[in-house]
């Protein structure tokens, strides 16, 4: 176990961001944060790496755990004279053998000499992943690291994202909007929505109920294999319609176990292959 | 050539230039510039209890400059005000209470216009000892912290997610803020110590290609800026510490031609 959540919740200005929030992310596993906006991602993820201390339950990090961590925004003013290179020394003294390996890895080793303020957006985020896999982490968070990189860079850094965890066997955190491609690197997906909405393999969040009244039957329609009946709606701030309670609420665990339990019946004969159905989707939109 | 007086102000001018250059550019770098003048301005507060309590008055602002800057660190993180309207809201009335309360003191006489603008010309030998010894202390600490304190500027998330104590180098910083503030008093007041602050930072901007570099350069334009002052001052009679701001902003304008200038390679 990396790092571990149990129960965790956040209060700010009189209302829960996140609560009941459980989940470990373990060495060598890809885990997947995806849920609306205001759900809570990035919030879980700075519980998880200690940026924010838990109001209510637990979170615990292995003892001297390394972590890099990709924000996700890194405000810079513009009177801060900072180059690409000086940027990756931030935290940690990397070699220059080190530093040209991560700018070819992320493909910015043409802006070694440039200064932070004058990148892209897409840029930048190529270069806060570098930094990030500099140190060799035991745990890469990444929250949105993709964001603002064109189509083809998107999925090279996702598959990026995939070699380093098999060449260092870290285990990653990510958050992340591209459901598609999501569903076909991460060992487990973690739906928030104020609480976690449902857990478990790609296939099982993408069929289950929770899945589609929070993404919508589109999102799970192009992913998903199996239809299920709808249980419960969400209103805006996350709640559940009809539920009577609030967004700080968790689901009873068992409920979305029940649905995964459920999804996985039918596919007992073997395996499904995630990256199939990936395909299968990219396909139809072209 | 130059009077006793006068090369006390320079060395002493010097001194708080040499301190002022880096903390600055952090200043700069955090947007913590309204931060910096609240701290500045609740200066008079410390000038008041330094006379009341009959302690030096450069160790009674660096103490009230350090609780002021403490509470304002609690309140940002407590607070919903908006930080810049809390920082503005602050800044005023600390200088204001700080006025008042030397109003209230009719037993002693004080030179408001020496604590508000500064009394340069009139540093004694212990204050430019004071300054130097102070200032290499300050100086040593932020070498010290100057890696963690600058990824916890580019990102208290990123620095503190990967193990820097961000909360810690900050307090630390802040209270070598307080100690520059309470160093600067003599040399330009309550009301110009930012000014000192940050000019010089801002005109190094243009120079620099690294944190350090500008750093450095800030050093140089703020010794710079204290030298010119002082002479104009002499030469045209004029207040010395309102005089080395207008020689720094005179810098800064300067370092606008470079930004400007179309014959620039790169």
């Amino acid at each position: 176990m990396l790092v571990s959540l149990k129960n965790a919740g956040i209060f700010r200005s009189k209302k829960w961001l996140v609560r009941g929030v459980s989940m470990t992310v373990e060495a060598g596993e890809i885990v997947t944060l995806i849920g609306p906006n205001g759900s809570g991602k990035s919030t879980t993820a700075k519980l998880a790496l200690g940026v924010l201390s838990a109001d209510e339950g637990h979170a615990n990090r292995k003892d001297g755990l390394c972590v890099s961590y990709v924000p996700q925004k890194v405000q810079l003013s513009p009177h801060l004279p900072l180059s690409v290179t000086r940027f990756l020394r931030l935290t940690f003294r990397p070699d220059r053998k080190a530093i040209n390996l991560a700018l070819k890895a992320t493909g910015t080793d043409h802006l070694a000499d440039e200064q932070m303020a004058s990148l892209s957006g897409g840029e930048f985020q190529r270069v806060l992943l570098a930094r990030a896999i500099l140190s060799s982490p035991e745990l890469l968070v990444l929250d949105e690291p993709v964001q603002g990189v064109d189509f083809n860079g998107e999925l090279e850094l996702y598959k990026l994202i995939e070699d380093i965890r098999n060449q260092l066997n870290c285990g990653i955190l990510l958050i992340s909007h591209d459901l598609h491609v999501v569903m076909s690197t991460t060992d487990r997906v973690i739906c928030l929505n104020g609480h976690v909405c449902c857990s478990g393999t790609p296939a099982t969040v993408v069929s289950s109920n929770e899945f589609k009244s929070l993404f919508g039957h589109r999102a799970s329609s192009g992913l998903a294999i199996y239809e299920h009946r709808h249980d419960h709606k969400h209103h805006l701030d996350g709640s559940v319609v009809g539920d009577g309670t609030n967004a700080n609420n968790t689901h009873t665990p068992s409920k979305s176990e029940v649905v995964s339990k459920n999804a996985r019946t039918p596919i007992s004969s073997g395996p499904i292959n995630h990256k199939a159905i990936i395909h299968s989707k990219v396909n139809s939109d072209v | 050539m130059f009077d006793d007086f006068f090369t006390r102000a320079v060395i002493g001018g010097i001194g708080v230039a040499v301190i002022a250059g880096p903390l600055g550019c952090f200043i700069i770098w955090r947007k913590m510039a309204y931060f910096g003048d609240t701290l500045s301005h609740s200066a008079l507060l410390g000038v008041a209890l330094g006379l009341i309590l009959e302690l030096n008055i450069t160790l009674a602002v660096f103490i009230v400059s350090s609780v002021v800057a403490l509470l304002l660190v609690l309140l940002q993180r407590r607070a919903n005000l908006s930080s810049d309207a809390l920082l503005g809201l602050l800044a005023h009335s600390a200088l204001a209470i700080g006025l008042v309360v030397l109003a209230f003191m009719t037993w002693v006489r004080v030179d408001l216009m020496g604590f508000l603008f500064g009394d340069i010309l009139s540093i004694s030998t212990f204050d430019v000892a004071l300054i130097w010894g102070g200032g290499l202390f300050v100086l040593t600490v932020l070498a010290k912290i100057w890696h963690p304190l600058f990824a916890a500027t580019v990102s208290y998330e990123l620095a503190t997610a990967e193990g820097i104590k961000s909360d810690r180098i900050n307090v630390i910083f802040m209270i070598l803020m307080a100690a520059v503030i309470a160093m600067s008093l003599k040399i330009v007041g309550v009301l110009l110590i930012t000014a000192l602050l940050i000019i010089p930072a801002a005109s190094a901007r243009t120079f620099a290609k690294s944190p350090e570099h500008m750093a450095t350069i800030a050093i140089v334009i703020g010794s710079a800026a204290v030298c010119f002052g002082l002479i104009g001052s002499l030469e045209f009679d004029t207040p010395a510490g309102p005089s080395i701001v207008v020689a720094a902003l005179l810098c800064f304008v300067l370092s606008l031609f470079r930004t400007l200038n179309p014959f620039r390679t790169k």
